[in-house]
């Protein structure tokens, strides 16, 4: 029972990470059709530039108490990142709209290499230890017996959560209820018609990309808060597995990619958890990423247009 | 025969490009060897296999228009292969095996290829037929994920039975021995001494000249056409009969296998195998040089690989020594410089040149 526990905490935090950056490809991929390759590499530019912010506060002024620095570090970071969203997409995507398929993916698997290159100068290959300003002392959930570990949280996990569920509330809100989110659903149904409307798609496409960008750079802070470092590498991964997540939850819908997220979250950590127990420790914890592969391709096999998704015709 | 009926038919300036072809492969090792030393010929060495792994997803990704971003796996899985069937690793672990063959492990080359090359195609067929139905940049994705999925199991399978010996990777595998002729020794050949590297310099070349044979025959075949036809208009050519999920299929067989033969060699000539030598950046890596080159066009993804093979090296020749003189130091890794072009020239190509620097003369590249 402890153990089921952990890994619920475990996967319901991991799942809250995926599923804001499956979010930012949600969004893109609703409204142009195009995945965003570069994405993951944004949550790894929010958790370095996070931190350079970080560190340039605390050197200025050391006295600033650490809620307050990892607030501005946030907000600054989040800018950037939406900035930084907003250029890639006007250099690697816009020219590219009516172009095939591929060559808006391959630019971005370059967008995507360059975005690494740049973190390995900026702040060198190594892994940079992130610094910690919210506590990370275990809280225990469970009362746990001899046998048993108690399951434990901390405040980090706790925040990320919360931030991570109240922002996809807010998102859900501004897309549904606001003008602009009128907007961004009228391009995404039929830019051309959108237009004659009296809303400029391009204006819309690129708030898109820049609420993109902040969330991606918001879950790259909360994961190297978690994880206690930030390196260049780090987008690579979560990137694959929130594009899962959006695909688990059928790709272009909101709801979906929260729904998909926090699920594999939750299914990666299970399995994760079991997969030792079950094949008498033959397999580890070291198959951990396998399972989000896994999960994707059974998805695109089996139910291509995921949980929530509406049926999308086939634009090969 | 086949070979001659080429010849008759090309054009008179085609034929004295072909020649030109042969002249520059035969005598590359020796130009770049005198200019720049053995070091040099070892990167033509990789640039051959890069070239025999870029024509096989040229196939994949140039003809029949499937983004394939795992492409390195079939390589993996080549060079593992080599490397169980040629090294002492599998014998240490089975006892009774090493009973069996009490003069070690020792496959012979003219195994291990066909061997690679058909584990290589089947296991294009076990990806290929669940994911072949998915559109174009779900293809890539989950291809993606295949390759990743290979690269942990080979990182992880030295648990319950060692097979991959794990991250550590399999050592001393044999190098390769053809007609009595040990290719990791300096051999003289009719006064010529031919260092190792040289020795596979023309091995390569020639397992690679097979497979360019191959791909140009194939290009003007009709499994050809019917590629080109599935790359530019799939419903179309479904309606005009074609079967296109075999043909696409196929295509995911035969590129498969001719990465699964470049990774045998790349295995007897490094001596070594290791998971990180298979990651996501190689396959970046090769796909790269095709875009750049010319997808579908087999001149130009030649002219790709040589590219992006030699820039590292030139760039550590140059830039390294650059830095040194202008700071006194070595600022920025020539490694991460060549992470750069790559990530440029994909976007760059993109842009500005989407059928590549040299793209195929008839109609659209895609």
């Amino acid at each position: 029972m402890d153990t089921l526990i952990q890994q619920l905490l475990n996967g319901l935090m991991l799942g809250s990470l995926y599923a804001l950056v499956a979010l930012g490809y949600t969004m893109v991929y609703g409204i142009l059709r195009i995945i965003n390759f570069a994405h993951g590499d944004l949550l790894m530019m929010g958790a370095l530039i996070g931190l350079s912010i970080i560190r340039l506060l605390q050197s200025l002024f050391p006295g600033m108490p650490g809620l307050l620095v990892l607030l501005l570090a946030t907000l600054g970071a989040m800018a950037a990142c939406a900035a930084l969203a907003v250029l890639i997409e006007r250099v690697a995507y816009r020219r590219l709209r009516n172009a095939p398929r591929l060559a808006p993916l391959i630019s971005g698997i370059g967008v995507s290499l360059l975005l690494q290159t740049v973190a390995m100068l900026v702040w060198s290959r190594n892994p940079q230890m992130f610094v910690q300003l919210l506590p990370l002392d275990p809280i225990e959930v469970t009362a746990g017996d001899e046998l048993h570990a108690p399951a434990i949280t901390n405040m980090t996990a706790i925040v990320t959560v919360g931030i991570a569920l109240s922002l996809m509330a807010g998102l859900l809100l501004l897309v549904n209820h606001t003008r602009l989110g009128r907007a961004m659903r009228a391009v995404a149904e039929n830019p051309q018609v959108a237009s004659l409307m009296g809303i400029n798609p391009n204006q819309v496409i690129v708030l898109t990309f820049a609420i993109g960008g902040a969330l991606a750079a918001l879950a790259g802070i909360m994961m190297a808060s978690n994880y206690g470092s930030a390196h260049f590498y780090m987008g690579f991964l979560p990137g694959i597995k929130a594009f899962t997540a959006a695909v688990l939850g059928g790709i272009g819908n909101l709801k979906g990619a929260m729904l998909g997220g926090i699920l594999l979250g939750l299914i990666e950590a299970l399995g994760t958890g079991y997969l030792g127990e079950a094949t008498g420790g033959v397999f580890g914890s070291s198959y951990q990423d396998v399972f989000a592969f896994m999960v994707l391709i059974a998805v695109l096999v089996l139910r291509p247009s995921g949980l929530l998704g509406e049926r999308l015709a086939s634009r090969a | 025969m086949t070979a001659l009926t080429i010849l008759q038919n090309t054009a008179p300036r085609a034929k004295f490009g072909l020649l030109l072809f042969a002249l520059a492969l035969l005598l590359a090792p020796w130009l770049v060897g005198s200019a720049g030393g053995n070091a040099w010929v070892r990167t033509l060495d990789f640039a051959m296999l890069y070239i025999m792994l870029a024509l096989g997803l040229n196939i994949v990704v140039g003809y029949a228009g499937l983004l394939d971003m795992g492409f390195i796996a079939f390589y993996a899985v080549g060079a593992y292969l080599a490397a169980l069937l040629s090294s002492p690793h599998l014998l240490a672990q089975f006892p009774a095996l090493a009973a069996a063959l009490p003069a070690g492990m020792h496959t012979p080359l003219w195994l291990i290829l066909p061997l690679a090359a058909l584990l290589a195609a089947g296991l294009g067929i076990l990806l290929g037929a669940p994911t072949l139905r998915l559109r174009g940049d779900y293809l890539a994705i989950v291809t993606l994920g295949f390759g990743e999925i290979i690269r942990i199991f080979m990182r992880n399978l030295d648990r319950p039975i060692n097979l991959t010996n794990g991250p550590k990777g399999i050592s001393s595998v044999d190098p390769v021995q053809l007609f009595g002729v040990n290719f990791a020794r300096t051999q003289e050949i009719f006064g010529l001494r031919l260092p190792s590297v040289y020795l596979y310099y023309y091995l390569f070349a020639a397992a690679m000249v097979v497979i360019l044979f191959a791909c140009i025959r194939l290009q003007h075949s009709r499994i050809g056409r019917a590629w080109l036809a599935i790359r530019e208009d799939e419903q179309a050519a479904e309606a005009m009969g074609l079967n296109t999920r075999n043909l696409k299929l196929l295509a995911f067989a035969i590129g498969a296998a001719f990465g699964g033969v470049g990774g045998a060699l790349f295995a007897s000539f490094q001596g070594f195998v290791s998971p990180e030598s298979f990651s996501l950046n190689e396959s970046i890596a090769v796909l790269a040089m095709v875009v750049l080159g010319g997808m579908g066009h087999i001149p130009g993804v030649i002219l790709g690989c040589v590219l992006l093979a030699a820039l590292p090296e030139t760039l550590r020749a140059s830039m390294g020594t650059l830095q040194q003189t202008l700071f006194g130091q070595v600022l920025v890794d020539p490694e991460i410089i060549r992470q750069l072009f790559y990530g440029l020239a994909l976007i760059l190509a993109m842009l500005y040149r989407p059928a590549g620097l040299w793209p195929a003369r008839t109609g659209g590249a895609r």
